[in-house]
């Protein structure tokens, strides 16, 4: 792998950049493979990459249905926070957003992690005493929070109404390292560096089926023929309960489709994150100028991947009324993502019923930040063939225990 | 330069005159002019700055689709950014800025991004700023975010306001070109229910500018009958300046209707969002041109050739005195013929085909314009304005033959159907090789609820480029009458995506794609180099298609480029995807008439006013507004509330509980419907009683709690938290509906029927008394039982029951006579010492009494054990909603947290939210806890701190001192203490 840089830039310039090589590679698949990773999104990529960094397991397949980081991967809000209420959740995510710090240099591909800082607005007492039990949970997880001041909520986001005549903002949950990141320049990333190890990523290939012996994997048919591998990882979120059917077991998973949309671009006028969970809506500039919303999900099972209305004008009526100097932007495209939601809202990252083979999935609509820590406990727990600390709580088997991780608590809505 | 013609424009008034400002400037236009036609009619072709490099911008297009002619629009409460300038009607008045340059327009410093572009290609970003690791954040992305952006930011809310209107049809047809105009007048002539919108301010679309003859009448003429027709069918609405904007599920169309752009202050609404499901929808949304991808094509001049066609016959405003024209069709003759029958310049055409045939080739020849075949525009020349081309063979790899001097460049690279609300919903396009573009395939239409195709396309959008093919579609389709277009014979385009075909890297790095966006036909070859060969990989590469016009003008381009770069075939590449809206909508129109006060909708409670004019804080609960605290003169909140406690339990005071929720159960099987709900038993509640009850959802987490009373054999009332209510309601009609729907029951949700005061204190039934009706004596009525009658001659129903700790009458009464019963209780309890209380009052005493507070106390990951309610479980009943989810390993834990009752070592107030922190840490380095503050208060009652929190082991830690932390980093003390801070053996509330 040619190392990017200003200068590999300047000496391509003088050649028209006709000599820059590929990204990554498009190989045909081998017959059998150390590790089979299904689903070439980031969190697929992030699995793999880790087995080789971490592990040395580098004969790895990530098999890809579609085109590499093109379902949640690369239709997100890009937000990126740890700010998690639940010990396992601050764990996992605080593990992505200490990689995300350092992963534009880890992989030599700029993911344009901006670290600009979140905002949770409170606009209840009730909230208000959430995001205080947040604070206080979060200091004992050696997450940096604080609660702030209504005031201190206006010197960071000027555009803000902070004495709207329904929700008053009575103070803010802030994560200063929190921020965005450019979300498809992460599944590009990994998958460099992925390519950059030796392991072929496999692009256009549909799992049609899981094949095993004696309660063990062996391998998959794919619309390319069957690929044989030791250890399979499944990291496909919205898909999870069909590929888990192949596998031969039920996951207590849904599929919903999350509405998000952006604003015509606008020079910059807003530099942190904001959530507002009372009103249901979350806000931040994109760096091309638009102003990225995120809103709910629809109150049904789909896969279509598809906007619906109802979420966006419930959405933009809540940011208007807190910001009200956007009614006058416009919209410029809606689209919905198709979440994979667990009873308690947290993932799964999991050992199964069957033999050497992984799940992880259930990330809801918290996926993006989690990215970088759930590769680095995913491939923990496939190289070892036994859950460490990020992965032990959750087990597929919480469910039948009991045992929820429920983030639910600390913010009504989407996380 | 670009002028107004002497005479012609079919669509202005040149007795109204209408003048406006651009950059400050002075300028004016006629009325029926577009910002656009009205800017180049004051020879302003150089209206912005592109989005990466700054390059100066023209006005390319006359609709929708324009890229790049985008303005900051309007002042104050009115500025809006991006302001389309093709589809902005002129009024007087009107101010408008150019976009993202500095210091000016003309000289913009961030130009130097041009001259650095070699250093700059598609995704260079990913590349590079990744040192030192901070600088991203520091250093380079302000510098990116700055320079990119495009309008400015508006400043403050604005003063416009928005509506939705509601419809539905049997068929919304979009487009109001003859496709669109005819299918209406079929379909409204068969008796439909019909919904023609069209976006433009004229009926007739592009028939009128091409001289179109139809029925034997000019295109013009038939229009006007047409639309004279429509408008007497009362099944047919007409709307003018209404795009459609999205199809979504199940045939629902959303249409914007700029009701007053062209009119600001009249006091309409500014848009009107029409809000419509259709029985079907019908697409005559036409095509949109194509530009052609030659060095030097986004320099200020060249222009579309059906906009410069648009801009002669439409408002009489010639684009340049001397326009070249260059096509691989021979639809662009037309404007060669308009330019020329206006008196302009047609210096040449330039044609990429070898052989011309067509009809009107021969007639440009024939009106003496110099036709070059088989040639192309190797290069345009000009900076902020074209001043020539130079021309080479298309075969060829960009040899100059000759330079040919013009002032404007009309081009045209075919036709692209506008298939996007055929798309929206999933249907399915196939490559026409012919035309050279994607049209939508009737085989794979997007299909509605029962499965049958929900959007049917006619005309241009179909692929049906003339009139009379257009025309022909519509009958195919929809029958009626034929109507006949005249058919000028057009020889087959040549379908060519660069220019000339064997340009080298120089060349194709000055091919602009994207416009707006900068995206250059070497941008998209080094993503397909690069391996992004996915056309949402290429896409997101090199950004192109994401600018404002979401690619009207650019992917079909981009896509050929790309298909080329893969050595592929078009179709084999695809599309990218379609989304709403088809054009930017406003926020402001999305979210209609939600603004301020009625963003949503307020509840209150018959009493409301009162609390409102007693001074009363209010706070939001759900959509409720409830009294925190009644301050008086010189009080902060907290004495408010201390006093307001204090009197309460000295005196009495008076809560208004209205919110609480009140659902009626009614039914033979009401009973074994609510033993079911709630974990003890309803069925054997005595008529006349109360009870306390929990429900669980199926994990068996504590959900809702609240008293229970039984009003007949077959009716009992729940009351249920105030936010919980409606969700109760639903979660009962889940069950109901879902489940156990051949129960025989019956729910209604009567919050709002009924006002609900609760009178706490020792002196609570004085006061009653002294209203006087019926007896409320401990013998008639003691506690936990309820009674109807009448209370200062209003009818009342009495409830003994408590949630303060104190002797305590809950009163209901029909909603109209809450005010005046909570007037008549507050008069006749002056001389007993009453005063309101709110809501925190009333939080900070049942927490003295030890009574749990959903939402407090509960989190959904709560049990009625872990609060020590497993009073209220029936251990007697088959089943209920949570018992096998409790019944899991984990919540059957002994380790469970539990409820317990903190005091602190110093008698100060445990922080809200705090942990109780346990020796040494977890495996993920995590500080290890054992329990935590649920509800912290200052007792005004007890003159200290007193706290309810879950701790490892509950009760069993009586005694037991442990730390809870701060987010100072220090932690506070506290003895685990019985959470009963108050009247422990429940006297007073029995009294």
């Amino acid at each position: 792998m040619k190392r990017y840089s200003v200068f590999a830039i300047a000496k391509q310039a003088m050649n028209y950049h006709l000599g820059w090589e590929k990204a990554w590679a498009s190989p045909a698949p081998k017959k059998e493979y150390d590790v089979v990773i299904v689903g070439a999104g980031g969190h697929g990529l992030a699995t793999a990459y880790y087995l080789g960094k971490n592990h040395g397991i580098k004969n790895v397949a990530i098999i890809e249905k579609g085109w590499l980081g093109g379902g949640n991967t690369g239709r997100n809000t890009t937000i990126i926070r740890s700010n998690y209420l639940q010990d396992p959740s601050a764990a996992i995510y605080d593990k992505a957003l200490q990689l995300y710090e350092g992963l534009s240099q880890d992989l030599n591909y700029n993911v344009m992690f901006s670290p600009r800082g979140l905002l949770m607005l409170a606009q209840t007492h009730h909230e208000v005493r959430g995001y205080l039990r947040t604070v206080h949970a979060n200091m004992l997880q050696g997450v940096t929070t604080e609660y702030i001041s209504p005031a201190r909520v206006k010197e960071l986001v000027p555009i803000i109404n902070i004495d709207g005549p329904r929700y008053p903002v009575l103070g803010a949950l802030y994560q200063p390292r929190g921020g965005t990141g450019r979300h498809d320049a992460v599944a590009w990333g990994y998958a460099r560096a992925c390519s950059a190890m030796g392991m072929d990523i496999i692009q256009q290939t549909e799992v049609t089926a899981v094949r095993q012996e004696g309660g063990v994997v062996k391998g998959v048919e794919t619309t390319k023929g069957f690929i044989g591998c030791k250890k399979l990882g499944v990291v496909v979120a919205g898909h999870s309960g069909q590929l888990a059917e192949m596998a031969g077991f039920r996951l207590p998973i849904e599929a919903v489709a999350l509405q998000a949309l952006v604003s015509e671009p606008i020079k910059p006028c807003m530099d942190v994150v904001v959530m507002a969970n009372t009103v249901h809506g979350y806000m931040s500039q994109s760096d091309k100028g638009e102003m990225v919303i995120g809103g709910g999900t629809d109150g049904f099972n789909n896969f279509t991947q598809r906007g619906s209305f109802h979420h966006v004008e419930e959405t933009l009526r809540a940011l208007i009324e807190t910001f009200p100097m956007i009614s006058r932007l416009k919209m410029l495209r809606q689209w919905g993502g198709i979440v994979d939601m667990t009873g308690d809202r947290s993932p799964i990252l999991s050992k199964t019923p069957l033999g050497n083979c992984f799940f992880n999935c259930g990330w809801g609509t918290g996926g993006f930040k989690a990215i970088p820590g759930s590769g680095w406990a995913m491939a923990e727990l496939m190289a070892k063939g036994e859950p460490g600390p990020l992965t032990e709580e959750f087990s597929m088997w919480r469910f039948k225990e009991g045992k929820f991780i429920d983030e639910s608590v600390a913010a009504g809505v989407a996380h | 330069m670009s002028t107004r013609l002497q005479k012609g424009g079919r669509l202005i008034d040149r007795t109204r005159s209408a003048s406006f400002t651009f950059n400050g400037k002075r300028l004016s236009g006629f009325a029926g002019d577009t910002l656009a036609s009205s800017l180049l009619a004051n020879d302003q072709m150089l209206v912005g700055r592109s989005f990466k490099y700054h390059r100066p911008r023209g006005i390319v297009a006359s609709g929708a689709e324009e890229p790049n002619a985008l303005v900051n629009m309007g002042e104050g409460g009115r500025f809006e950014p991006n302001q389309r300038v093709t589809t902005t009607e002129l009024f007087d008045g009107l101010t408008a800025t150019s976009q993202n340059h500095w210091p000016s327009l003309e000289f913009d410093v961030g130009v130097v991004n041009n001259y650095a572009a070699r250093f700059l290609p598609a995704g260079f970003y990913y590349k590079t700023f990744m040192f030192p690791r901070f600088a991203w954040k520091h250093v380079f992305e302000p510098i990116v975010r700055q320079s990119a952006g495009l309008g400015k930011v508006p400043q403050g809310p604005e003063v416009d306001r928005y509506e939705y209107a509601y419809a539905f049809c049997d068929l919304f047809i979009v487009g109001g070109g003859i496709a669109g105009l005819q299918a209406a007048l079929v379909a409204g002539q068969a008796g439909s229910r019909v919904i023609l919108v069209e976006q433009t301010a004229h009926w007739g679309g592009r028939a009128p500018v091409d001289g179109d003859v139809i029925d034997g009448k000019p295109a013009d003429q038939w229009v006007k009958d047409t639309v004279q027709a429509l408008e007497k069918l009362p099944n047919v609405t007409l709307r003018l300046r209404t795009m459609a904007s999205g199809v979504y599920d199940h045939g629902y169309v959303l249409a914007d209707e700029k009701v007053a752009d062209h009119t600001p202050g009249d006091g309409r609404p500014r848009h009107r969002l029409w809000r419509i499901r259709a029985g079907k929808i019908i697409s005559a949304q036409g095509a949109i041109e194509r530009p052609l991808s030659f060095a030097g094509n986004d320099i200020p001049g060249v222009m579309l050739a059906s906009a410069v066609r648009d801009y002669v016959v439409n408002f009489a405003v010639s684009p340049g005195d001397r326009t070249v024209v260059v096509t691989n069709n021979d639809d662009a003759y037309r404007t060669a013929i308009a330019l020329k029958e206006a008196g302009l310049e047609v210096p040449a055409i330039i044609d990429a085909r070898t052989s011309l045939t067509g009809d009107l080739p021969a007639k440009a020849k024939a009106m003496g314009i110099r036709v070059e075949a088989g040639r192309a525009v190797v290069k345009v020349k000009g900076g902020k304005r074209v001043t020539g081309v130079s021309i080479g063979l298309q075969a060829g790899e960009g040899a100059v033959l000759e330079d040919i001097a013009c002032d404007a460049v009309a081009m045209s690279g075919g036709w692209s159907p506008v298939v996007h609300l055929w798309s929206h919903c999933a249907g399915k396009l196939v490559w026409d090789e012919a035309q050279a573009h994607f049209r939508p395939d009737p085989k794979r239409p997007p299909t509605n609820q029962d499965g049958a195709a929900m959007v049917a396309i006619v005309g241009a959008a179909n692929g049906n480029l003339s009139a009379a093919a257009a025309l022909a579609d519509v009958a195919a389709q929809l029958g009626g009458s034929a109507v006949t277009a005249v058919e000028v014979p057009e020889a087959a385009m040549l379908a060519v995506w660069i220019m000339p075909q064997g340009a080298g890297p120089a060349l194709k790095m000055k091919m602009w794609l994207d416009y707006q966006n900068d995206v250059k036909v070497s941008d998209v070859q080094l993503a397909a180099r690069e391996g992004y060969t996915s056309v949402e990989h290429t896409k997101r590469y090199t950004t192109l298609g994401m600018a404002t016009d979401q690619g009207k003008l650019s992917n079909i381009n981009g896509l050929a480029v790309l298909a080329g770069a893969l050595n592929d075939q078009i179709p084999n590449v695809g599309t990218t995807t379609f989304r709403p809206p088809y054009t930017p909508v406003p926020f402001g129109a999305l979210a209609g008439e939600s603004r301020g006060e009625i963003f949503q909708p307020l509840r209150k409670s018959p009493m409301h006013g009162w609390h409102e004019a007693h001074n009363a804080y209010l706070e939001p609960v759900g959509l409720w507004r409830r009294a925190y605290c009644y301050p008086r003169a010189g009080e902060n909140h907290e004495q408010a509330v201390n006093r307001e406690i204090l009197n309460a339990r000295a005196n009495v005071g008076m809560l208004d509980a209205s919110t609480l929720g009140k659902i009626i159960v009614k039914g033979p099987d009401a009973g074994r419907f609510l033993d079911m709900l709630y974990t003890n038993v309803m069925s054997n509640l005595g008529i006349g009683k109360c009870r306390y009850g929990l429900m669980c959802n199926e994990q068996g987490f504590l959900s809702d709690d609240g008293v229970v009373i039984r009003l007949s054999e077959d009716s009992w009332l729940c009351h249920t938290t105030t936010g919980g209510a409606d969700r109760i309601h639903g979660w009962m009609e889940d069950w109901l509906q879902c489940e156990w729907w051949d129960w025989k029951v019956y729910t209604a949700n009567v919050t709002e029927e009924y006002a609900q005061i609760a009178v706490a204190g020792p002196n609570a039934r004085k006061v009653l008394e002294k209203l006087g009706g019926m007896d409320v004596s401990k013998e008639t009525l003691p506690f936990m039982t309820f009674a109807d009658g009448t209370l200062g001659g209003l009818p009342v129903r009495v409830h003994r029951i408590s949630f303060s700790g104190e002797l305590s009458y809950e009163i209901a009464t029909p909603a109209s006579h809450g005010l005046a019963l909570w007037e008549a209780l507050i008069e006749a309890g002056q001389e007993f010492g009453v005063m309101p209380y709110g809501t925190e009052a009333m939080h900070i005493m049942r927490a003295e009494k030890g009574f749990i507070m959903i939402g407090d106390e509960t989190d959904g990951t709560v049990i009625p054990q872990d609060l020590n309610l497993g009073w209220a479980i029936s251990k007697k009943k088959a089943d209920y909603l949570g018992k096998r989810g409790q019944e899991r390993t984990h919540l059957a834990s002994p380790d469970r947290w539990k409820l317990a009752g903190f005091e602190t070592l110093t008698g100060g107030v445990i922080p809200d939210g705090s942990y109780i922190i346990a020796d040494g840490h977890n495996a993920n380095g995590q500080r290890n806890t054992q329990g935590r503050v649920t509800s912290t208060y200052y007792s005004p009652t007890l003159k200290k701190g007193i706290a309810m929190g879950l701790i490892k082991g509950g009760m069993d830690r009586l005694g037991d001192v442990v730390e809870f932390n701060t987010v100072a980093g220090s932690t506070v003390k506290a003895k685990v203490v019985d959470p009963v801070f108050y009247d422990k053996d429940g006297e007073k509330g029995n009294a």
